[in-house]
């Protein structure tokens, strides 16, 4: 039996409504179930995004992040391979790297100067034999059985996710199609370029974040930005993907672009009926990023994922649970390496939009906190999450919360959750 | 006046209008070519170019002001700037290079005075009529970590 599973027995005791329509506000102030979650989840069956391909470019390159709190390194050795391994040493657990990203030929405990090669083996051990025949190692030490413990890895497109747990299904099977599609279309064949990285510290529980990127049912009630200036679009198509298992989802929609050069919306500036007008519109200004009409591409991967296109602001997000009540979240704008100046220019322009000052974005940095601090004292009542019925099923309308109740049917399955007979 | 006098008013007013108001005067401190842009200290030594804020022009500080004072939806809250000395690195008659540290306190609603950001100012000014207008302004933080948003600008 593995360690993992004693949290899982505490958390039956626990009873989840049988209706994905109810969730427990529980769930976002325990510290039980924080710890169980990473247990369960961050060091379950399920796959984490680590960072991209393109930020390992060369051999040696690496990058020390995380999986939940556990702290993990990922590099690329001269085999020309990517690696990930627990950020830990094996002595006494000092972290092997602490630098974000970084170069190295391999690495060196400060603390005791154990040495390690890019592919995470222990290679060293200072005074492993003593000193004149005294101290240093007993003779049965054996450094090969004592290396940190290596992750499964996947690249999807250029993103590295991995995995502590050896029965993690296949990526493909995990995401599945129509997720690694929707991945294809923005990533496929493309080479991505950091354009910068921030991270946004969110007063909340992770799920709060979660839930917030899935709920295509807020985006155009709290985010006034594109409605105050007048900029909505024309004749939007969209929907809602939900994976089968329910963890994934992707929320798009599309403009026709007939109908947008029609109403001259490059030429002038748009008068709203708020009366409000940007006084600089070319923010809004728009390539086809991949030569179809789709210009809002929102996907999550279970458990803390997101891929964005936002018009032309292609970001990446980790959202990374630190406490029960707060949660990093770190961005990294992405570019490609044949945008051409223009295009590099309407991506800086478009920054705006998303991140910790995003005019489209700036709202979910708060509202988690919103949640977290309405809850206080409400630990047996429920949020109710009945827009677009009680299913978790892709839909074309984006008035649903279908991608809420699918997060929440894996997660109490992952967590062990005792199910609310049924009445 | 001499460099280090008009850039010191300047700096003076421009964080008056963003701490105490009208936050509508902060783009006046800058040229209409103006570039502006707020980041870390990573992202700037490692020569990433996306801002937290973007902009090179004063049309799109001006549209800064009117979406957070019309468009976007956040707790109310207010800065306290405090200013070092600027280093002047580079003057004539026409103009000055500049660094200015900067640490800004933040109250949200009726909560403590916390600290929200420290960092510098990198700054291109033009002379004009005898004031000092920013050019050029990048807002290095020293942190890579923003708490919550940042809605009112550095
Ligand atoms: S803790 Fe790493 S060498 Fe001792
Ligand atoms: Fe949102």
């Amino acid at each position: 039996m593995s360690e993992g599973n004693r949290p899982a027995t505490a958390m039956a005791e626990r009873t989840w409504p049988r209706s994905l329509t109810e969730v427990p506000y529980w769930v976002f102030q325990d510290e039980e179930v924080y710890k169980a979650e990473q247990e369960n989840i961050f060091h379950g069956p399920f796959w984490s995004y680590l960072c991209l391909e393109a930020e390992l470019a060369e051999p040696g390159d690496f990058c020390a992040t995380f999986i939940g709190e556990q702290p993990v390194l990922v590099t690329r050795d001269h085999d020309g391979e990517i690696y990930a391994f627990e950020n830990r040493c094996a002595h006494r657990g000092a972290l092997i790297a602490m630098e974000h990203y970084g170069h190295a030929k391999d690495f060196t405990c400060v603390y005791h100067a154990w040495t390690y090669n890019l592919q995470g083996d222990l290679t060293g051990v200072a005074f492993e034999e003593g000193i004149n025949g005294k101290g240093g190692m007993g003779k049965d030490f054996c450094k090969a059985a004592h290396s940190p413990r290596r992750l499964r890895l996947a690249n999807v497109h250029g993103l590295i996710f991995g995995s502590l747990n050896n029965d993690v299904p296949q990526i493909e099977e995990y995401l599945g199609q129509e997720i690694l599609d929707r991945i294809e279309r923005l990533l496929g064949d493309r080479k991505p370029v950091v354009l910068g990285r921030f991270t946004q510290t969110l007063p909340n529980n992770w799920k709060l974040y979660m839930e917030n990127v899935k709920d295509s049912y807020h985006a155009s009630i709290l985010h006034l930005f594109f409605t105050t200036f007048g900029l909505n679009k024309l004749n939007q198509k969209g929907g809602i993907i939900v994976s089968e298992n329910g963890g994934h989802h992707v929320s798009w929609s599309a403009i026709n672009r007939e109908a947008e050069a029609a109403s001259h919306y490059k030429d002038q500036k748009i008068r709203s009926d708020s009366g409000y007008q940007l006084e600089d519109p070319s923010l809004v200004d728009s390539f086809s990023e991949v030569g179809d009409d789709i210009t809002l591409q929102i996907l999550s991967v279970y458990p803390g994922f997101v891929l964005q296109q936002i018009q032309n602001s292609i970001a990446v997000r980790q959202v990374l649970p630190t406490e029960v009540g707060s949660t990093n979240l770190n961005w990294t704008y992405l570019g490609f390496e044949d945008d051409s100046e223009e295009q590099q220019l309407i991506r800086m322009k478009q920054s705006n939009l998303v991140g910790p000052a995003g005019y489209v974005s700036m709202e979910d940095g708060a509202i988690g906190g919103f949640v977290q601090r309405g809850i206080a004292g409400a630990s047996n009542e429920f949020a109710t999450v009945q827009m677009g019925g009680d299913q978790a099923l892709s839909s074309e309308s984006r008035v649903t919360e279908a991608s809420i109740r699918g997060f929440w049917k894996v997660y109490r399955a992952a967590m062990g959750f005792s199910i609310e007979e049924e009445a | 006046m001499d460099a280090l006098n008009l850039i010191s008013r300047s700096q003076g007013f421009y964080v008056r209008a963003i701490d105490d108001g009208p936050i509508e005067e902060w783009p006046e401190f800058f040229t209409d070519d103006a570039f502006y842009k707020v980041t870390t200290a990573d992202n700037h030594s490692r020569g990433l170019p996306a801002g937290v804020i973007w902009a090179n022009n004063k049309a799109m500080l001006k549209d800064r002001v009117s979406a957070l004072k019309d468009a976007n939806i956040y707790e109310p809250h207010a800065y306290r700037h405090m200013l070092g000395q600027p280093a002047i690195l580079e003057e004539d008659r026409t103009g000055a290079t500049s660094e200015t540290s900067f640490l800004v306190l933040r109250v949200t609603g009726n909560g403590p005075t916390d600290v929200f950001a420290s960092g510098r100012y990198l700054d291109e000014y033009v002379f004009i009529d005898g004031k000092a207008l920013l050019k050029k302004r990048i807002v290095v933080c020293d942190s890579s970590r923003i708490d919550t948003l940042l809605v009112l600008p550095l």
